[in-house]
């Protein structure tokens, strides 16, 4: 099976990072979770509610509707924080990309480890530029809003492919399709990487891959 | 094409296609509200949660959801559409976008009704929720108030798109591949924000200031263009109101999922099972039954505060005589459709809570008795005495009364101005026109007694009410204070060099 890929691009200000950031992984995630599965008896179950929250970007003229869960919330506005961080550390015009990747485990036999194999990456390239004075801020808070609405589009256009989607598991594999350990909902398994390109396009770090959500210790 | 599918499959996917129909219809108005939509994840499902995502049901929208679909469903040829619109508080409007739900000949006989459909239709919801934040009209709702409200329209069959003017732009939500034909739901939006009203070049010149177009039309006149809508407004309907019809209708989904095979039929049935429903029948007449919509009555709008979730409220338009603006009208070669245009504003809530009317369309003729912009009323069950509204004289009287509308005849004598109008026009006068003789009266302000003191509150008010101006702020004698500064500068900073030390410790007195 191959793994889907799709890439993303957006230029913006270096305090319009996080929620630029926040606005596609949320749109991504939202579409990329389901409720809580409960397994009855007869091999059947059912499935939770997700609800939907409004988010108004204080430094970029959008609002965007994320998944309503504060714990899903946390994890990616601290996978986001250090990539900006990251950004910031690097230089002022500096490149980076964010890459969200939802995979599924495949179990191996002792003493291998679990395999982690991804079908679908969404990568978001970022571009980080100083402005000079407030009107350009402005003009540029309007314009990646803009940008952003159209990335949602894309997004959502690739989603409504319908494309590959893991089988719906059964209880004792759901761990392998499904993070679990969120009480209120359950997105497919995901990680979040990151990789920091200074303004010459070379890599000043290697890549640092920061496991985020993991069911099982490895 | 359906002869592949079974019964129950058929039965499942016309109502998926229906609540999901019902659904997208919350999804873009509840996004035109002109605020912050938030609902809560449960872990459990609660079995009323369509598609598993908590959408909550405005029970106007899904009444006007209803009655624009009359029983039938999306299908080849026969779209779903929702229109909205802008209305400024003149009486423009235009259309921003309209939301079309589509179905085409494209089938996908092996697609799993059950599990598949019933899930990439979820994830079709989910991205409208996701696009309905992106199109332009999501910005102009969210400041609507004062200036412009935004309205919307449910109606099916052939799409229009003539109003959204030139250059208008199309995005596509999602397909959803079924048995009996591919589901699409898209939006087409207004590019070109320029304000030009259709309604500008057939307006007649303004009576008294006000436009005519704000009058009552007469019922299925067909002489106006349609294109009022109901505002994206809402209440949370208090437990007296008439809406019983609409939510007997209501069914509870209980989605239950089978982890076995698809090819085992045994299991399907087991999954089958597991859906309960409110006894429910597609019958057209029974669904007309269900919605107890009377035909002489107008199904208003009804509006409070919202109780949580904080609807913000259009704030009531100023009140001129011409804010009885009613359209009842069924649009031509779109049956089923209706344009309403109702009440926005919602000041009287004691009045209009204390009704418990038993029966659903005194329920709505009761709604419909607040009167404000937007308003729709029948005019032969509503009369000017049982309004309670500002300029009520002014309010249309019946159908057909444009004569004694006072509004097309005006009156012989002008209407009374505000107080503060009058008193502008005579000093001491109260609530004379301005084409009466003046009339001198007693200048009394409040808690003001003759009594007291030799000189009144109002007394002194009229002498000291012009006072001179101060010598100080004149500019002969300000410009002759500032040439004097000038030269006394010179002498001034020698003071403080002198006395630099005195300065320099009272300013270390304060640190």
């Amino acid at each position: 099976m191959n793994c889907r890929s799709e890439v993303l691009e957006v230029t913006v200000e270096s305090r319009q990072v996080e929620e630029a950031m926040l606005a596609l992984l949320h749109t991504i995630l939202l579409h990329r979770s389901t409720g809580k599965f409960h397994y009855k008896k007869e091999g059947t179950y059912s499935i939770g509610t997700v609800g939907t929250l409004d988010f108004d970007c204080d430094y970029i003229d959008f609002t965007f509707a994320r998944v309503s869960s504060e714990e899903l919330d946390r994890v990616i506005r601290k996978a986001v924080s250090e990539f900006k961080d990251a950004l910031s550390n690097s230089g002022s015009d500096g490149m980076g990309q964010i890459s969200l990747e939802f995979y599924q485990k495949k179990k191996s036999r002792w003493p291998f480890s679990d395999e982690c194999i991804p079908w679908e990456v969404w990568s978001i390239k970022v571009n980080v530029v100083n402005l000079a004075n407030e009107q350009e801020r402005q003009i540029c808070r309007e314009k990646v809003g803009e940008k952003l609405g159209e990335k949602v589009i894309n997004v959502v256009e690739v989603i409504n492919r319908h494309e590959y989607l893991p089988k719906m598991p059964t209880q004792s594999e759901v761990d392998n399709v499904f993070d679990t350990s969120l009480k209120d909902v359950q997105p497919y398994l995901y990680k979040i990487t990151y990789q920091i390109t200074d303004s010459l396009g070379t890599s000043v770090s290697t890549t640092m891959r920061r496991l985020i959500k993991d069911t099982l210790a490895l | 094409m359906d002869r592949d599918l079974s019964p129950q499959d058929k039965k499942d996917l016309d109502k998926f296609i229906k609540f999901f129909a019902l659904k997208t219809v919350q999804v873009i108005v509840q996004a035109r509200l002109g605020e912050k939509i938030c609902t809560r994840s449960s872990s459990s499902p609660t079995g009323s949660d369509w598609f598993n995502l908590a959408i909550k049901d405005i029970p106007e929208v899904t009444h006007e959801a209803k009655k624009a679909l009359a029983g039938q469903l999306p299908g080849i040829g026969r779209s779903m559409c929702v229109e909205i619109s802008l209305k400024t508080s003149e009486g423009d409007s235009m259309e921003l976008e309209t939301w079309c739900l589509e179905m085409n000949e494209k089938c996908d006989k092996d697609i799993k009704v059950s599990y598949t459909v019933y899930n990439r239709l979820s994830v079709l919801l989910k991205s409208l929720l996701a696009i309905t934040r992106v199109t332009p009209a999501y910005k102009l709702s969210r400041k609507q108030g004062h200036d412009y409200v935004i309205l919307y329209r449910i109606y099916f069959g052939e799409v229009q798109l003539s109003g959204l003017g030139e250059g208008f732009q199309t995005v596509r939500v999602g397909v959803v591949s079924t048995p009996v034909g591919t589901v699409t739901l898209s939006c087409a939006y207004r590019t070109n924000l320029a304000f030009m009203s259709n309604r500008q070049f057939e307006r007649s010149a303004p009576i008294m200031g006000i436009i005519v177009d704000h009058f009552v039309d007469p019922p299925c006149s067909g002489q106006r263009p349609a294109t009022m809508g109901h505002p994206c407004n809402y209440r949370a309907p208090d437990e007296e109101d008439g809406f019983a019809g609409v939510q007997d209708s209501q069914e509870v989904c209980t989605t239950s999922f089978s982890t076995s095979p698809p090819s085992q039929v045994g299991c399907t049935r087991s999954f089958l099972a597991s859906f309960t429903f409110i006894c429910f029948c597609l019958c057209p007449a029974a669904l007309a039954g269900a919605d107890l919509c009377h035909p002489a009555a107008n199904p208003n709008q009804v509006l409070h505060a919202g109780k949580e979730g904080g609807v913000l409220l259009v704030p009531a338009y100023p009140p001129h005589g011409a804010d009885a603006h009613l359209t009842v009208e069924h649009a031509p070669n779109t049956p089923g459709s209706r344009y309403i245009s109702p009440d926005i504003t919602s000041t009287r809530d004691d009045g209009r809570r204390s009704a418990s009317p038993t029966d659903p369309v005194e329920a709505l003729n009761a709604f419909t008795r607040k009167v404000g912009a937007f308003v729709n009323r029948p005019v032969t069950q509503i009369t000017a005495a049982s309004l309670d509204l500002p300029f009520a004289a002014f309010a249309p009287r019946g159908l057909g009364s444009e004569e004694n509308d006072p509004m097309v005849q005006p009156p012989d004598s002008p209407p009374c101005p505000s107080p503060l109008q009058a008193s502008l026009h005579s000093q001491g006068s109260e609530g004379s026109g301005p084409q009466d003789d003046f009339v001198m009266i007693d200048f009394r302000p409040a808690f003001s007694k003759d009594d007291l003191l030799p000189m009144d509150l109002g007394t002194f008010y009229r002498e000291f009410q012009n006072p001179p101006q101060l010598a100080s702020l004149s500019l002969h004698i300000s410009s002759q204070s500032m040439a004097d500064d000038l030269d006394s500068l010179p002498e001034k900073l020698a003071v403080y060099e002198k006395n630099i030390d005195e300065f320099d410790a009272f300013v270390d007195m304060l640190q």
